[in-house]
């Protein structure tokens, strides 16, 4: 069967999952043409080990999924039938959930939106679009694994689709340095937008980043002229472009790549200036304060959409993002597809100025009578 | 064994008899620690006369330099809002108050016009004795406005930075302003004039990332800090020793990143020079 997706991609997949032990199944060699096929488990995260990871708050469900696994092997093991209890525990545990998540505190999200088993771009890219191939590098200097980007197929229009990317375990969480990009990442990023301006196709970027990575050679490679650089080409693109928070979005590192005609963040997912604990530490001089700063730095996309500065949230499933990726995805997908839908039709010049004059409106201030002023005049 | 033994530890003046030279007189270099007057301190642009360190000055300084009486304030009733209601171990409200007191500026950032060798100039210039110069709502606000009379007068810009980055209690608003003052630079540059971005001391997080980075031509005073995460935040990311002079606008420079280094004393020939060539630009072509 001739497969949809690059060659070399599927190499390069195959490759770092031999190095680095990408989780799940991998990906089946045509014995024909030699591409190969990804395994849809690859960047599936799921439970680690066959078993759940429980965030602290979960934990009232973590001892109900106890008593479920115990109940079901006394039915295995005996004659009992435990066919009522079973289903009055999945009950239980549908409603202790809702409960928990109809009132999740910003911390909360925060620790959800970093969730282990969150799907991450790839994952998300795999399962929304029919053909992708991954493209690399940014042509000056090399190749960012905390960003992949490429061309697909999305409902059957071709798209440029890039985001951050995390690991899913160790090895692949060095690899992908945190989803921390260096310079080369976000140019690779604008390498890959000025190509979809070329040839009219929209773009579609996926955010979920801890922040860009503080180190010496990003300094030496011009970190802050890269994502300034972004910003300044994002705001004129001439083609539609999409963002969508699916994690994290600490700080320049995720509106680097996060400028756009419509922006979206998942219902738990984070947006701001500074990630919680940073906050913590400068403003309240001490490690301990994140749940008050989360708080205080109105963060979650609930406070983003209330203040104008995002233009919607996307519903994640009962549990989060993680509990059901799949259909995550889908509702991802049908999203994307309905906000590309209004985009394409608007003239390019429109499209550019509307942008331009959404972000030009953001931000709140007041003005003072002229004449208590410290300083003189105004215009 | 000495001759002497002192008999009371310490000094012993106590603190109401000690006697207090005015200040401003004299003024002691933080680098070589020297010791210069005022007077001769501001006669030499503000830098050090024995070792031309370059000291933090803010927005009047700078104003004074380039344009000395005569300019005019632009946008100068814009002040601060609270509009996440916003507290740390102060309330940001109180704060802002006690910077309003404190400095005498409404916000980090002023506005001013002027002429330097009769060529107009728009100069935005960072005041970082304001909450570090950190970069909210008002300073994107008031950059956003210099540009529009800039597109609207085709006048030059000039954006002093001298900023720690966003401004943490405002927080995703903040941010925004990174997005917001790149989007309308481009309009500068559509419209064909020019943008010139002067990084001071120092020049860190979403300032450098947006604004500062985007000038047609960038460039900054001598061995002011200028970099994306702050020296702190790198050190404890890698743990290990930051090489000498990382971050200076010579390791800029070095890497590519700066167009030129200005003394403060060379500033306003040299943006002269800039207008008087940029004033032939065959405009929006």
């Amino acid at each position: 069967m001739y497969s949809p997706f690059s060659i070399l991609t599927k190499r390069i997949i195959k490759n770092s999952e031999k190095i680095f032990g990408l989780a799940g199944g991998g990906a089946g060699e045509c014995y024909l043409c030699g591409s190969t096929t990804l395994n849809k488990a690859v960047f599936r995260n799921g439970p680690i080990n066959g078993t759940m990871v429980f965030l602290d708050f979960e934990k009232p469900l973590e001892s109900l999924y106890e008593q479920l696994e115990k109940i079901k092997q006394v039915g295995e093991e005996g004659d009992l039938d435990v066919t009522v209890m079973v289903e009055e525990l999945e009950e239980k545990i549908r409603r202790k959930r809702e409960e928990i998540y109809n009132n999740l505190t910003a911390w909360q999200r925060v620790q959800l939106s970093r969730h282990p088993e969150r799907p991450y771009t790839l994952f998300y890219i795999e399962q929304m679009c029919d053909r992708f191939v991954e493209l690399f590098g940014d042509r000056h200097y090399g190749d960012d694994k905390a960003i992949v980007g490429g061309l697909a197929t999305f409902e059957g229009q071709t798209i440029v689709i890039m985001g951050h990317q995390k690991g899913t375990n160790t090895k692949t969480r060095q690899y992908r340095n945190f989803g921390m990009a260096n310079p080369e990442g976000y140019r690779k990023a604008l390498r890959l937008m000025k190509l979809a301006e070329r040839f009219g196709f929209p773009v579609v970027t996926l955010i979920d980043t801890p922040g860009a990575y503080p180190g010496i050679e990003a300094e030496e490679r011009g970190q802050a002229e890269a994502i300034a650089r972004n910003l300044f080409e994002m705001a004129q693109l001439k083609v539609p472009i999409v963002c969508v928070v699916i994690g994290e979005g600490a700080s320049g590192g995720a509106i680097g790549i996060g400028l756009g005609d419509k922006v979206y963040m998942l219902e738990n997912t984070w947006y701001s200036v500074i990630s919680p604990e940073s906050c913590s530490s400068i403003l309240w001089r001490s490690w301990d304060y994140k749940e008050k700063a989360a708080e205080a730095l109105k963060l979650t996309a609930r406070d983003m959409l209330s203040f104008g500065l995002i233009d919607g949230i996307i519903k994640e499933p009962l549990g989060g993002a993680h509990s059901d990726p799949e259909a995550m995805a889908e509702i991802l997908k049908n999203h994307i597809v309905k906000t590309l839908g209004t985009l394409t039709p608007i003239p390019a010049d429109e499209l550019v100025m509307n942008r331009i004059n959404k972000y030009s409106s953001m931000g709140v201030y007041d003005t003072v009578p002229e004449d208590e002023e410290v300083e003189e005049e105004s215009a | 064994m000495g001759w002497f033994k002192r008999l009371k530890e310490g000094i012993q003046t106590a603190t109401k008899y000690k006697k207090e030279a005015p200040d401003g007189l004299w003024y002691k270099c933080k680098r070589c620690s020297e010791l210069s007057t005022s007077k001769e301190v501001k006669a030499n642009f503000h830098k050090c006369p024995k070792c031309n360190y370059h000291i933090r000055i803010g927005s009047a300084e700078y104003f004074d330099l380039l344009f000395g009486e005569d300019y005019e304030e632009l946008f100068g009733n814009l002040i601060s809002k609270d509009v996440l209601e916003f507290s740390d171990l102060k309330p940001y409200k109180e704060r802002l108050a006690q910077q309003h007191q404190k400095t005498g500026l409404l916000d980090a950032i002023r506005v001013a016009k002027g002429k330097i060798e009769e060529h107009s100039i728009v100069v935005c210039c960072m005041d970082f004795t304001f909450i570090g110069g950190s970069m909210g709502a008002v300073v994107g606000e008031k950059i956003s406005k210099a540009i529009d009379h800039c597109l609207e007068t085709h006048t030059p810009l000039l954006i002093i930075s001298k900023s720690g980055g966003a401004r943490m209690m405002e927080a995703a608003f903040s941010l925004m302003q990174m997005a917001k003052t790149s989007a309308k630079l481009t309009l500068m540059a559509r419209a064909g004039i020019p943008y010139f971005s002067l990084m001071t001391d120092p020049t860190t997080g979403g300032v450098t990332a947006s604004y500062a980075m985007l000038g047609d031509l960038n460039f900054a005073e001598p061995e002011a800090l200028i970099g994306f995460a702050g020296p702190r935040v790198i050190k404890e990311t890698i743990k290990r020793d930051l090489p000498e002079g990382f971050q200076t606008s010579e390791f800029l420079l070095e890497h590519g990143f700066l167009d030129f280094i200005v003394d403060r004393k060379d500033l306003r020939k040299r943006l002269a020079d800039l207008l008087i060539m940029f004033s032939n630009a065959k405009a929006g072509s």
